[in-house]
């Protein structure tokens, strides 16, 4: 040990004697320890380690220690401060995370409950289906074309070729449109269907021509399940040097594999429009039962009445004499047609079974579809 | 049209066994869809041909009833049966359907008792055989019918029936002789032309018949007359010509009739009979004089079109050509001698005429789809030969033909047109033989054909048409599929992108899509309280509307955007918000009638704009309604009420479109029906040309309300989407803004104005004072944060609290800045306004 000094006063050194250091630290670690809540561990922390905590004030009186003894010394109440800032700063984190478990128990909320508050609205899956059918032909080059639905007789027939007194004129009976004033007729029709928009591309367009028209069309049928005065059509027409039904046929089963599904089959068999020559229907491989349906004892198949075939639409090479009568020229150009029902495909692809669910405007049908069919 | 199979194959030689499922295939697979294969005949079993050899007539009973000893031939032969029926005597040959018998449509026969007998068995009629006809009379056979043999082999009744839908085109497949030609050609086996069978040595024996002459060949350019005289009318037709016609379709009338009939189910060839003792006069072929009328069989009295094509003697017009005959020359059951009319009348003229009077019938059918033109001649032979024999009259060898000159057409086609229409190879010589095989007569030279049509071919006129032939005979499934072609579209329109983007929108915005009724009652435009000069109330009429009640093409979606929530409403859903996007029609003054174009080229610019003028404007609308609660009801209102949908969400719903558009446009108030005059907001737009209204949204009228039976405060908006599709076309792409990246200084202002002063107005004169200031602190964004009447601010006047935004670009705005910016924007107002800064 160092040699005694004058100036030493034994009653305010004794704070710094190991055993009091050792005394006051473990009374500091118990009262941390001891702090239940973030109040009492303030308090503890004042008590030992604010500026009146004994600690501290035993800090201050390692001046008055002989100078060979203040090292030892000012070690020991480092140490001791250290150990009680460290138990602070955990029992600090015991404390938070301990909070932090109860409140996300007594924050706990029922998350089935219903929150729908806004109404859920709805596109019209004749709208979307549309559109759905458009993309895939705009994703071939083709463009949207639009006409009127009070059309001309003109664009409606005879530029179609359905000659003034020929009975494929009867095939779509039409809704005629009287004149203004009541007297004798107007050279007017609500269209048969959406070709009228094919003359006015081919009038209106450069060559060549590649455009689907989706539209409203109207013919005189009583409303019943596969009925409706009102429906929608959707047609393609392409316009240009050299096409062929193979085209046509490669347009149509990229139109299937697109809609239905890769693989399946297409096949045409003779049909008549005047407006094609040669025509086809369409029809294309159940997408449901793949042609199972027609083996002996298979299970039946609601799609295709078990036919193995849906027929999905008509088609065929543009009739010459449509060409002529839009001015163009049948020697250099040829061009193929199809057609098909919207609401026929809605029945194919997801099974409406009545048509007039599409006209009523029954909320629950149409939200089944949300925006996008 | 329904075609016996057991007719086809007299004159088509098919591989044995016969598959009717294959042969409907292949018939379909060449163009001749059947859409039903009906096997006929087949579930009757156990009758036979018995002999009547007694007959007891038992009394007491309400009609007459025969006790029948019948006998099938051999020994123990002989049964007794109950019979209904009194046409028919001792020693008559008749059907007998035994016990254990089934007839068609599955009835069974036992041994019974009725009227206080045994009845072993049961004689039939034809009607109990499926062959229809009168039920009362028991089928009577021919003598020599034979005793004890299966009735349904003797009488040919075991069949099938294909219905082939013929379309307008083939109008040789209207007959067996068509059908079976093509079944032929399918099966590359050989074929009997009906037509030239059955022919009388004497069909070209020379000498004139009754006198006719064609006054008009446009009208027609074939009619032949010929004579029968000295028929029986009672003699009955022949049982395998019954059954066919009976399996045709068609019901046996009498024998001149059914023969007339047997022929042109058989060659296509429509003929028509005259009683010879009812004709005056030469006959003459012409048009209708103006004011000449005719009754047809029908018993109605037609007044003729000078159009119509009729047959006249000299007493006037004595039929309707190819459509129906007139009553006064029919053929009676006291007809004797005959006059049978074998004609090609004009395709066209037929139509027109069968179509004026309402008269489909079986022969203009085949007329204006055209009859091959080298018929009449034979089948008015075949006739006067069926009559004479049958009929056992005397058939007048001469016969009368009145004939205008027929130029066959010719097609002249390159060789390969074929391979270029299907893209596959065929090769010039399966082109000459497909054409050939349908009747062609082909001429090659140097890669081009040329090419005579048959005379039954009418519908082949065009290269197009012969590759058709070539084509569909070689089959559908030979073409190709070649990948699509790589072509440069441009995508969807900025009209057609905006349609999409404002029906997602109200769809997010929780509104419904519908298609609503494009008909329309003129009532509902009253309904709408529309005024007199309204656009809306220029309505398009229906000439044949669905519906008398609904002859107008819509001119606003509204109305039937109400029949679409009330039947929701009907349903259980009180709730709606439903929309549609759809066109309109609405007349324009001094419409022209559009004129029909020529299709033998294109039409030139001034032709394509006479069509354009004709057509009644036809924009696009946008329309909703709402009704009922505009937010469903749920367990966070507390038992409060759920919030009704009232105009403001109707407005809002308007916004959604506007907003979607990216046009800048104007709102005000406006007070036109059918909407509330209070409450409704009418959306401006400003261009160059002025101003112009897109639309109109807010509450409906209450009387429109009461009009239409809608719930009360029923809300709507509609705007004109062509108008918006177009002005936001000519919108440019969105350009960016500039981000400043310098604190935002917000100041908050109430301003006091009078109740009336519209708070866009408000705000408009907001932005436009502190734009007008050309302070470096912009005004970012103004929103209104507060709406206040009431004690604090007096009667007559409101409050209405913004939050102005204030930002400069290159630095942070001194308060001094944001201070004069916002007094600026406050100044502005008060001199727009006449608003006054409250609390100041
Ligand atoms: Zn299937």
């Amino acid at each position: 040990m160092s040699a005694p000094n004058n100036s030493y006063d034994p009653v305010r050194v004794a704070a710094l004697a190991p055993d009091e250091v050792d005394r006051m630290t473990a009374e500091a670690l118990a009262a941390i320890a001891a702090a239940a809540d973030f109040d009492e561990l303030k308090q503890a922390r004042l008590a030992h380690q604010g500026g009146r905590a004994p600690i501290t004030l035993a800090s201050a009186e390692i001046g008055a220690l002989p100078p060979e003894a203040r090292a030892e010394a000012g070690r020991r109440i480092s140490a001791a401060k250290r150990a009680i800032a460290e138990a602070l700063t955990a029992r600090q984190a015991d404390l938070e995370a301990e909070r932090d478990r109860r409140v996300l128990i007594d924050e706990v909320a029922d998350v089935t409950l219903p929150w729908n508050r806004y109404p859920a609205g709805a596109r019209h899956p004749v709208t979307t289906l549309a559109e759905r059918i458009s993309d895939v032909f705009i994703g071939m080059g083709y463009e949207i074309a639009e006409g009127p639905e009070v059309e001309a007789e003109w664009y409606d027939f005879d530029a179609l070729n359905f000659p003034p007194d020929h009975p494929a004129r009867e095939m779509q009976d039409s809704f005629w449109i009287g004149r203004p004033d009541g007297a004798g007729r107007s050279g007017l029709v609500l269209r048969t269907h959406t070709s009228p928009v094919q003359v006015r591309s081919m009038l209106t367009r450069p060559l060549p021509l590649y455009v689907v028209s989706p539209g409203k069309c109207f013919r005189t049928d009583e409303l019943d399940a596969t009925h409706s005065p009102v429906f929608h059509q959707i047609e393609g027409l392409a316009v240009d040097e050299g096409l062929t039904m193979a085209d046509l046929r490669g347009a149509i089963s990229t139109f299937v594999a697109a809609m239905f599904g890769e693989g399946l089959r297409t096949r045409l068999r003779p049909d008549f429009f005047p407006f094609t020559e040669p025509s086809a229907d369409v029809s294309m491989e159940c997408h449901v039962c793949r042609g199972a349906s027609t083996e002996p004892g298979a299970p039946p198949c609601r799609v295709c009445r078990s036919q193995g075939w849906i027929e999905i639409g008509g088609c065929g090479m543009v009739n010459p004499r449509v060409l002529i009568a839009c001015g163009i020229d049948p020697d250099r150009y040829s061009g193929f047609a199809f057609g098909m029902g919207i609401e026929r495909t809605l029945m194919i692809r997801h099974g409406v079974t009545d048509i007039r669910d599409t006209l009523e405007g029954d909320v629950r049908f149409t939200a089944a579809f949300g925006v996008e069919a | 049209m329904l075609v016996p199979l057991s007719w086809l194959l007299e004159y088509v030689k098919l591989p044995e066994p016969v598959d009717a499922g294959e042969i409907a295939r292949t018939l379909t697979g060449i163009g001749l869809e059947i859409e039903g294969i009906d096997r006929v005949g087949h579930e009757i079993t156990s009758v036979v041909i018995a002999e009547v050899l007694g007959i007891e007539e038992l009394t007491g009973f309400k009609k007459p009833i025969r006790y029948c000893r019948v006998s099938t031939g051999g020994p123990d032969a002989e049964r007794q049966v109950i019979c209904g029926a009194t046409n028919f005597s001792v020693g008559d040959r008749v059907p007998l359907a035994l016990p254990g018998a089934t007839l068609p449509g599955g009835f069974e026969i036992g041994m019974s008792k009725r009227y206080g007998r045994v009845s072993d068995g049961m004689i039939c009629s034809t009607d109990e055989l499926g062959l229809g006809g009168d039920h009362s009379g028991i089928w009577v056979l021919p003598a020599d019918a034979p005793l004890g043999a299966d009735f349904a082999a003797y009488a040919g009744l075991r069949d099938v029936v294909f219905d082939v839908n013929v379309t307008p085109d083939k109008g040789h497949a209207l007959s067996i002789r068509g059908v079976a030609r093509e079944l032929s050609i399918a099966y590359g086996v050989p074929f009997t032309d009906p037509a030239d069978a059955g022919l009388p040595d004497w069909i070209d024996a020379d000498g004139e018949s009754y006198p006719a002459s064609i006054a008009d060949p446009t009208a027609c350019d074939r009619f032949v007359l010929r004579e029968v005289t000295g028929i029986d009318p009672d003699r009955p037709t022949p049982l395998p010509m019954l059954v066919r016609l009976v399996r045709a379709g068609m019901r046996s009338v009498s024998l001149a009739v059914d023969i007339t009939n047997y022929l042109m189910l058989e060659l296509g060839q429509p003929l028509h009979a005259f009683d010879r003792s009812t004709l005056t006069g030469p006959i003459v072929v012409r048009r209708a004089a103006p004011g000449e009328r005719l009754e047809t069989l029908d018993h109605v009295l037609r007044d003729l079109d000078p159009d119509d094509i009729c047959i006249t003697d000299s007493s006037g017009p004595i039929s309707l050509a190819g459509t129906m005959g007139g009553l006064a020359t029919e053929i009676s059951g006291a007809s004797t001698d005959l006059v049978i009319e074998a004609a090609h009348f004009s395709a066209p003229g037929i139509a027109r005429t069968s179509r004026r009077h309402r008269l489909p019938s079986e022969a203009s059918a085949r007329f204006e789809r055209g009859v091959d033109y080298e018929l009449p001649l034979r089948a008015s032979a075949r006739a006067v030969a069926m009559l004479a024999e049958l009929g056992g009259g005397t058939a007048l060898p001469g016969r009368t033909l009145a004939a205008a000159p027929i130029e066959p057409a010719t097609v002249t086609m390159r060789a390969d047109h074929p391979d270029r229409v299907a893209g596959t190879s065929y090769g010039a010589a399966t082109v000459i033989r497909r054409l050939t095989e349908v009747g062609c007569e082909v001429r090659a030279d140097a890669g081009t054909l040329t090419v005579t049509p048959p005379s039954w071919r009418p519908d082949l006129t065009d290269p197009n048409d012969l590759a058709e032939e070539v084509i569909r005979f070689e089959g559908y499934e030979r073409i190709g599929i070649a990948m699509p072609r790589t072509v440069a579209g441009r995508g969807r329109t900025a009209a057609q992108r905006l349609r999409s983007r404002v029906g997602r929108a109200l769809a997010g915005a929780g509104f419904t899509e519908v298609i609503g009724d494009p008909f329309g009652a003129p009532e509902d435009l009253d309904r709408l309280g529309l005024a007199d000069g309204d656009d809306r109330r220029r309505a398009v009429t229906l000439a044949n509307p669905i519906r008398d009640s609904e002859p107008l093409l819509r001119t606003t979606l509204l109305p039937g955007l109400f029949k679409a929530m009330a039947r929701n409403a009907g349903r259980g859903f009180a709730d709606l918000a439903l929309f549609e996007i759809g066109n309109v029609a609405r007349n324009r003054p001094r419409m022209p009638v559009a004129p029909i174009l020529p299709v033998d080229r294109g039409p030139d610019e001034h032709e394509v704009e006479s069509l354009a003028a004709a057509l009644p404007d036809q924009p696009r609308l946008i329309a909703a309604v709402l009704t009922g609660a505009r937010e469903p009801a749920g367990w966070w209102q507390q038992g409060q009420p759920p919030r009704p949908a009232d105009f403001r969400d109707a407005i809002e719903a308007a916004r959604t479109v506007l907003d979607a558009s990216g046009l800048r446009y104007q709102v005000r108030s406006g007070r036109p029906a059918p909407w509330h005059p209070g409450r409704c907001a009418e959306f401006v737009l400003t261009d160059d040309g002025g101003q112009v209204v897109l639309g109109h949204a807010g509450e409906l009228h209450p009387r429109v309300i009461k009009a239409f039976r809608m719930a009360a405060r029923t809300c709507a908006m509609e705007l004109d989407l062509s108008l918006i599709e177009r002005a936001a076309a000519a919108l440019g792409p969105v350009q960016a803004p500039a981000i400043s990246r310098h604190p935002v200084a917000t100041q908050d202002v109430a301003l006091l104005v009078g109740a009336d002063v519209p708070a866009a107005e408000v705000e408009a004169a907001l932005v436009a004072g502190a734009a007008a200031a050309g302070s470096v602190a912009q005004l970012e964004d103004v929103r209104l944060f507060d709406v206040y009447t009431g004690e604090q601010v007096g009667p007559g006047r409101k409050s209405l609290a913004y939050t102005l935004r204030f930002r400069a670009m290159d630095r942070t705005l001194t308060d001094e800045e944001v201070g004069a910016a916002r007094d600026a924007a406050v100044a502005e107002a008060a001199r727009l306004t006449g608003a006054v800064l409250r609390g100041s």
